[in-house]
């Protein structure tokens, strides 16, 4: 089981945003597959009776006011940016991309 | 005379006593720095005139005769995870590089407020995914006990800064056991405190639900003085505790365990366990038992299933918290060349600023929180996660804290087992359940291993907000096992492989 395809890890790097060369697809497709054959394990124990922790301390959602507090100035927001264009980020094209 | 073979409690001494100053004992651990950091690699960036105008401040604040705090002026070793205001944090990826945050996390605004000088950035591997800080994109740091060996991980860079002598005290952090595994094979004290004792504000998160920023040191009190400046409330962190911070400093000072239930953990030893990681295991359980402490057998059943839900959760958590890395805010950006569009330039970063590691580890997220997959994977590690916890609930019902070796095998080679990822993720076995259950954990060294003369690591858990008991344990066990030794594992006398 548990079987991973070359296609399968090309769809995965597409969702992840992630351009692989096939050489590294072919990798990662035969890595995955021993990976997920271990991993798999935890199918023999997980049975529906047992609730899921995706948490390991119980938390329950934190409030505060809305209040105004110092925070960043626009200069050190965009200190690291890749781009800027006066007080923006400035990004490749997002509409209109061919796909 | 030199002061870097001293703990930092007495550095501390030293600089209240006015016998040094907090200057020259910054220079100190500069120096030895530039001496021995080209064989060990543990920092990556090394903030020389900011560590000096630190250290004058703490000399001046001293001179004033104002309240000041126990490590006032003692220097530090950072992990480069922890954002530190104009100071590049690279998190050991080239996705990062130069990159300097325009803000302190909250570990370093509690560092700053007491007073401790921040030496540098230490090495890791890459987003804190790895045993052996070999996945950094800048180069492998290496064991000192060693130089061909790895120096654990992922928090390597700090566990070797400190066996080195180039730092006292260093901040860790702990999704898997990146602070307790290079705590044992590099022979220092690394603490995991319990989930939510420290506040995550500004450290790159891995996988939100388990990484927590944690102690590391020569000594036991160390570790807990250090505990005690980082610990506490932040109402930046959302999973942070509001409450006391038990009191680990006294804990580690008590120094006796009389009455005290340890349950040793059936399903953390034996097979796949080094002879002398054994060996020495059990010689430190009798030294407790000589100190009145009681030893008990504890079977985890579920323990065994951890590491397999390990690999689900935090790849999953992973793979969602590394989608910030887009190229558009900050960080490096690839292929803006004005005629591709942004999932393009994405792409193309993500090939470029990510290792094989992480790679691999966000392709497996994706592929476990997929539609059709996720019940099966993802689903089912976050219900090992309720029997692990269970597991140690049920154990917690009848002793006051359980023990372990902290890995299997002492330091291996550089080179080991990087390609094998399965052989690798092995060294957690006995660290990961700690971080599924959110308690505390502590890794102190027990010895060396007969057979290879390299330091073994001795693991304590405890319940969530009982860390204090951690190092009471910790703090009678290192006690009694430097007076059978005469000195501390680490001291000027150890034949490390710098000089």
């Amino acid at each position: 089981m548990a079987a991973i395809s070359r296609d399968d890890v090309a769809h995965l790097a597409r969702l992840s945003r992630i351009e692989m060369s096939d050489a590294e697809l072919d990798h990662m497709a035969s890595e995955l597959g021993v990976i997920l054959g271990a991993v798999a394990r935890v199918q023999e124990v997980a049975t529906d009776d047992i609730p899921p922790t995706s948490h390991a301390i119980p938390l329950h959602n934190v409030f505060r006011e809305d209040v105004v507090k110092p925070s960043l100035t626009p200069e050190e927001s965009l200190s690291g940016a890749p781009a800027t264009d006066g007080p923006r980020f400035k990004v490749p094209q997002i509409l209109g991309e061919a796909e | 005379m030199t002061h870097i073979y001293s703990t930092a409690a007495q550095m501390s001494a030293a600089l209240a006593a006015k016998e040094v100053s907090s200057v020259d004992l910054t220079k100190e651990h500069l120096a030895r720095i530039a001496q021995v950091d080209t064989d060990v690699h543990a920092f990556l960036y090394v903030d020389k005139e900011g560590a000096l105008a630190q250290a004058e401040a703490a000399d001046k604040l001293r001179a004033a005769g104002g309240a000041i705090s126990p490590l006032a002026g003692v220097p530090l070793a950072l992990k480069d995870v922890l954002a530190q205001k104009g100071i590049p944090t690279t998190c050991g990826s080239k996705m990062l590089e130069n990159w300097r945050p325009p803000y302190d996390s909250t570990v370093v605004t509690k560092l700053k407020a007491a007073g401790v000088v921040i030496l540098g950035k230490t090495n890791m591997d890459e987003f804190a995914m790895g045993s052996s800080t070999e996945n950094s994109a800048y180069g492998p740091t290496h064991n000192p006990w060693d130089l061909d060996r790895i120096p654990g991980g992922s928090g390597g860079g700090s566990a070797a800064a400190l066996a080195a002598f180039e730092a006292p005290l260093a901040i860790g952090t702990d999704t898997g056991g990146s602070i307790r595994q290079p705590a044992a094979v590099t022979g220092t004290v690394g603490v995991k405190p319990t989930y939510g004792g420290v506040s995550r504000y500004g450290l790159v998160a891995f996988s939100s639900s388990l990484d927590q920023a944690g102690p590391c040191a020569r000594t036991v009190l160390d570790t807990a003085l250090l505990h005690e400046v980082i610990a506490g409330y932040d109402e930046r962190d959302s999973t942070s505790i509001n409450q006391a911070v038990p009191d680990v400093v006294a804990a580690a000072k008590r120094q006796e365990v009389k009455g005290m239930k340890i349950g040793v953990v059936k399903e953390l030893g034996g097979d796949g366990f080094q002879a002398g990681v054994s060996q020495r295991f059990q010689e430190a359980l009798e030294i407790l038992v000589a100190n009145g402490a009681e030893i008990v057998e504890v079977s985890c059943p579920n323990f065994e299933y951890a590491l397999a839900a390990y690999y689900l959760i935090a790849p999953s958590e992973a793979s969602s918290n590394l989608a910030r890395f887009d190229s558009m805010r900050y960080g490096i950006r690839v292929g803006d060349d004005g005629t591709v569009g942004a999932e393009e330039v994405m792409r193309a970063t993500r090939h470029l600023g990510f290792g094989p590691e992480v790679k691999r580890r966000i392709i497996l997220g994706t592929y476990a929180l997929s539609s059709g997959y996720y019940d099966a994977y993802y689903g089912s590690a976050q219900k090992v996660r309720t029997l692990i916890k269970r597991d140690y609930e049920k154990a917690f019902e009848s002793v006051d804290v359980l023990v372990s070796p902290t890995c299997p095998t002492t330091a291996f080679k550089i080179g080991e087992k990087s390609d094998d990822p399965l052989a690798m993720y092995l060294n957690d076995i006995a660290t990961i359940p700690v971080n599924m259950a959110g308690i505390g954990g502590m890794s102190l060294p027990c010895g060396l291993a007969p057979e290879d003369n390299l330091p073994v690591g001795f693991q304590i858990m405890s319940p969530v907000m009982q860390d204090d008991r951690m190092y009471r344990v910790g703090g009678t066990l290192e006690a009694a096992l430097v007076s059978k030794w005469g000195q501390p594992l680490l001291s000027a006398e150890t034949k490390l492989a710098v000089k």
